[in-house]
């Protein structure tokens, strides 16, 4: 199985949670020294270049064999507030966060059809669903993911493909530890379970769309948010 | 036979599962159990064999092995 963006945070979580019950599990990084800190193979790939993620997936396919799971979470933030947000903030957070899961699905899931079983989990967010005052980028991006993600079960329903979403809300991540302690503080206070989420709650839902239990699951969003996007 | 109906024949088997001699001339997509995915698969397959570049919109029409056929051949 395959994890972008696999070396902190929701995505090394999801890696030693797999790795823990027995998948072989590869993890990409941008940067060759973002190096997980445990025993995880890692592959360098920049999902904004086709060629990267070929040469990546190549990577993985001649070390561990096809990617059966994919775990598309590779993201950046570029937060500001639209009036000061420049194109380019706005372009390259959707170069990274949907097309970047476009190309690596686009690349992975051939294989899949061919095998007749694939697992294709994005992670979204919580503003995806409900956008996010400094975040339209961010927010975009992610509700994006939405409609490929649906839009590619459907076209690999017929191969027994399933494409499924989580949409974790505040999480105690190295993303939201970029926030002030006040930003903080007023985003536990809007969650009805009145804390953060840890990366391991969301590498559990990630697992049980992943898992063979779920093979009748498909164009879903699993809110892993404590609540906050009820309603 | 030609060479080239061999090669596209041995394409077709691979990524449709169906016998050789399921793969001739007149035998229609849909005979031969392939849907539309299994199609772009096989075009796929086809554009690596055969080094060719096959546009979306030239695919429109063609239902038949004979069709396939004929669109790889006059890109060769």
């Amino acid at each position: 199985m395959l994890i972008t963006g696999g070396n902190r945070g929701i995505g090394l979580a999801t890696a030693e949670r797999f790795q823990a019950t027995g998948y072989r599990v590869a993890v990409t990084a941008r940067a060759p020294q973002d190096k997980p800190p445990k025993d995880i193979c890692v592959v360098q790939c920049d999902v904004t270049d086709s060629v990267s993620v070929d040469n990546a997936v190549s990577e993985v396919e001649a070390t561990l064999g096809a990617v059966e799971v994919l775990v598309s979470n590779a993201g950046i933030t570029r937060d500001g507030l639209v009036l000061r947000m420049r194109d380019a903030d706005f372009t390259e957070v959707l170069d990274t966060n949907l097309t970047g899961g476009f190309r690596v699905a686009k690349r992975v899931v051939k294989n899949m059809m061919r095998k007749r079983w694939g697992r294709i989990v994005f992670v979204s967010s919580v503003v995806g669903l409900g956008g996010q005052a400094g975040q339209a980028n961010y927010a975009a991006s992610k509700a994006g993911l939405t409609g490929l993600a649906r839009s590619l079960a459907k076209e690999f329903a017929a191969r027994n493909v399933t494409v499924n979403l989580v949409a974790p809300g505040p999480i105690e991540t190295d993303m939201l530890a970029a926030l002030s302690d006040a930003q903080r503080a007023a985003m536990t206070d809007a969650v009805p379970l009145a804390r953060l989420g840890k990366p391991a709650e969301v590498a559990a839902a990630i697992a049980y769309l992943a898992s063979e239990e779920a093979g009748f699951v498909t164009g879903t969003v699993l809110a892993v948010d404590g609540g906050l996007a009820m309603g | 036979m030609s060479d080239n109906f061999e090669r596209f024949k041995n394409c077709a088997v691979d990524v449709l599962s169906v016998d050789a001699d399921q793969v001739v001339m007149e035998a229609t997509f849909e005979s031969l159990d392939a849907d539309s995915l299994d199609l772009v698969e096989l075009v796929m397959a086809l554009e690596e064999e055969f080094d060719v570049n096959v546009e979306e919109e030239e695919l429109d029409g063609i239902t038949t092995i004979q069709g396939a056929y004929d669109l790889i051949v006059s890109k060769i």
